[in-house]
């Protein structure tokens, strides 16, 4: 690791005010989801309950902001009368459940074939990088929405959208991984090691593993946020978490009907939604800056 | 001589990635347990009836069979069943909608416009703004511009587009009441009106994107501003603008021009989202009613017809490439 010795990077990190209050918000996430159905059963609510009194014979919800009150701290959902809270909470589960396994799924596929690429070369490394090139510039979201019509039903669609979004999502990290790995082999602990007639398994564990595990770090903390918004995105046009899972990005699809007389039922998950969104992406501007100091210009 | 090879070997590749991917996505369509005959069957769905139908369609055939029928359909169109209850697909045939009753190639077409006025004018519109963005942050570096922009650009990079162009429809639509709430209108039609339902959707996509390229803009420059030729040019006594607007910025663009190459997939993708905020009925809108009625022609043509968009759309990006730094074509 490239280890600045006049800085640790935690150092850094935590003095970068942007990247503490991404990490703050993260791990406040994190607990609400943990505690989801605790913190709506305070209210005595879940995402699930119909409240047909909340809202109005046309749908839309009774009262202030969307049908803010004791009961309902966000409002309900017009229509149904479910409790917003709960689904906003609720949601942060499904976003965080899809967002992380299909980031791990990206990054081990990435990591193995930019590694594989990189310290193998020759044809395989050719084949490899025409591969991420023809994967980069395919019209995945077209491919993942078509995907999404075939598979049977029976087939669990969050686990669906998790392998999906995760078998497109690696390209990105292979060329890193790939390009890093390179960069390794002729440095001198490489060569050395080689030299000492180390095997392929000794050098990719021992050597090119432990030299790349910041830039796995990095990037997998850029990863989770493009993740959670691609299932977000599945779900606002349709084709990502079916109800009545709670999902954000289905949540938001179902406001655009209502968006300018209920303009609550919009602002709840969307806030919520692009705070995740955004904290991941502050913690991972920091954390890149703090664990690889050529960055900071 | 050098750039003819250079642009016979692209198009091979091209060709070639194109045949893999069509292959691909033919096989993984037909392979999965849909059986699209059974879906056309109606009910109740005897044997026989089903046997008809399958045979109809050409799906009687094992997948590779239909899908060489379907390559030939591109070239020479196809027909379907005889006597009074043939259909014709003239070529280019894309496949057939049994459920429309009408051609997949007529269907993309009538739609196509739609999604191709989105994505053009969005991209466009964000290689201004992201490009400016980066030089402005670059030149004025560790000032307040630069700084604002940045942190701008990780906001925008975190905004889904369509939350923001739903706020977008709601202030500037609905409270505002300055440009329309949704809807497409052709250009043959009146320019002025597409262009005027096109503004907001536009801008919307162009701002979230451009702060990706903001970025990469902004190191680049960084990167650049430090080279040696920069300080001959300067020595020179160059006007700064010159300098910048020249010199600097025909090396920066390389590598925005590579990633924008990369992001045209996604372009396509943010344009099928923007389709359904914006109630347009473009190929998004196509695909997700396909998906809904499970109509794998369809399904099959649009994620063809995508591929076969976004693929030349690269090739372009590769000319333009070779255009700015000549050395690639060598």
């Amino acid at each position: 690791m490239t280890v600045d010795v006049s800085r640790h990077p935690l150092r850094s990190l935590t003095a970068d005010r942007w990247a503490v209050a991404g990490g703050v918000t993260i791990v406040a996430f994190l607990l609400v989801a943990a505690a989801a159905p605790l913190l709506s059963g305070l209210a005595g609510q879940d995402p699930y309950t119909y409240d047909l009194n909340a809202v109005s014979d046309s749908g839309a919800p009774i009262g202030f902001g969307g049908g803010i009150s004791a009961d309902h701290w966000f409002g309900v959902e017009p229509m149904t009368g479910r409790d917003l809270f709960a689904i906003v909470v609720h949601g942060a589960r499904t976003s965080f459940l899809v967002g992380f396994a299909a980031t791990a799924l990206s990054m081990l596929i990435g990591v193995v074939a930019g590694v594989t690429a990189g310290y193998f070369g020759g044809w395989y490394d050719r084949a490899i990088s025409r591969f991420i090139d023809v994967m980069f510039g395919f019209p995945w979201l077209v491919f993942v929405i078509a995907l999404g019509a075939i598979v049977p039903a029976a087939f669990p669609k969050q686990l669906l959208i998790i392998l999906v979004i995760g078998l497109f999502g690696w390209p990105g990290v292979a060329r890193v991984v790939r390009g890093q790995t390179i960069a390794l082999r002729q440095r001198t602990f490489v060569v050395a090691a080689t030299a000492l007639g180390a095997g392929p398994g000794h050098l990719l564990r021992h050597q090119y593993l432990p030299n790349l595990v910041s830039t796995i770090i990095v990037y997998s903390t850029m990863t989770i946020p493009s993740m959670i918004g691609a299932e977000a995105a599945l779900s606002f046009l349709g084709v990502g978490v079916p109800p009545p899972t709670p999902a954000w990005g289905r949540t938001i699809g179902d406001a655009v009907a209502w968006a300018p007389t209920d303009p609550m039922f919009l602002v709840f998950p969307g806030t919520a939604l692009f705070l995740v969104t955004l904290a991941f992406n502050l913690f991972g501007d920091g954390l890149r800056d703090a664990l690889d100091p050529r960055t900071i210009r | 001589m050098t750039t003819l090879r250079f642009l016979g070997l692209r198009l091979l590749g091209m060709a070639g990635t194109l045949l893999v991917i069509s292959v691909l996505t033919y096989a993984v369509f037909y392979l999965l347990p849909t059986d699209p005959a059974m879906l056309s069957c109606g009910k109740p769905c005897t044997p026989a009836r089903l046997a008809e139908a399958s045979a109809f369609m050409g799906y009687d055939k094992p997948w590779w069979a239909q899908y060489l029928d379907f390559l030939a359909g591109i070239v020479t169109g196809r027909h379907f069943g005889s006597g009074l209850a043939a259909v014709d697909c003239a070529a280019p045939c894309f496949g057939f909608s049994f459920r429309l009753n009408t051609p997949v190639t007529e269907l993309i077409l009538d739609r196509a416009p739609v999604t191709f006025s989105i994505a053009a004018g969005a991209a466009v519109l964000w290689l201004i703004i992201g490009v400016s963005a980066g030089v402005a942050a670059a030149v004025k570096r560790g000032t307040a511009v630069d700084r604002s922009a940045m942190l701008l650009s990780t906001v925008g990079v975190s905004a889904p587009s369509y939350l923001v162009g739903l706020l977008g429809i709601l202030l500037f639509g609905f409270t505002l009441d300055m440009v329309p709430v949704g809807g497409y209108v052709p250009f043959t039609e009146s320019p002025v009106d597409w262009l005027w339902h096109l503004v907001l959707p536009w801008t919307v996509l162009a701002l979230l994107s451009a702060a990706i390229y903001a970025r990469l803009t902004r190191g680049q420059m960084i990167e650049v501003l430090g080279e040696d030729y920069i300080r001959t040019a300067r020595a020179k006594g160059l006007r700064e603008r010159r300098v910048i607007g020249r010199h600097a910025l025909r090396n920066v663009l390389i590598p925005v021009i590579t990633v924008f190459g990369l992001d045209l997939g996604s372009l396509l993708g943010g344009a099928v989202i923007t389709e359904r905020v914006f109630s347009m009925q473009g190929l998004g809108a196509l695909l997700i009613d396909a998906v809904n009625t499970v109509d794998l022609p369809v399904i099959v043509g649009v994620t063809l017809f995508s591929a076969l968009l976004v693929i030349v759309a690269n090739f372009a990006v590769d000319l333009v490439y070779s255009a700015l730094d000549p050395r690639v074509s060598r």
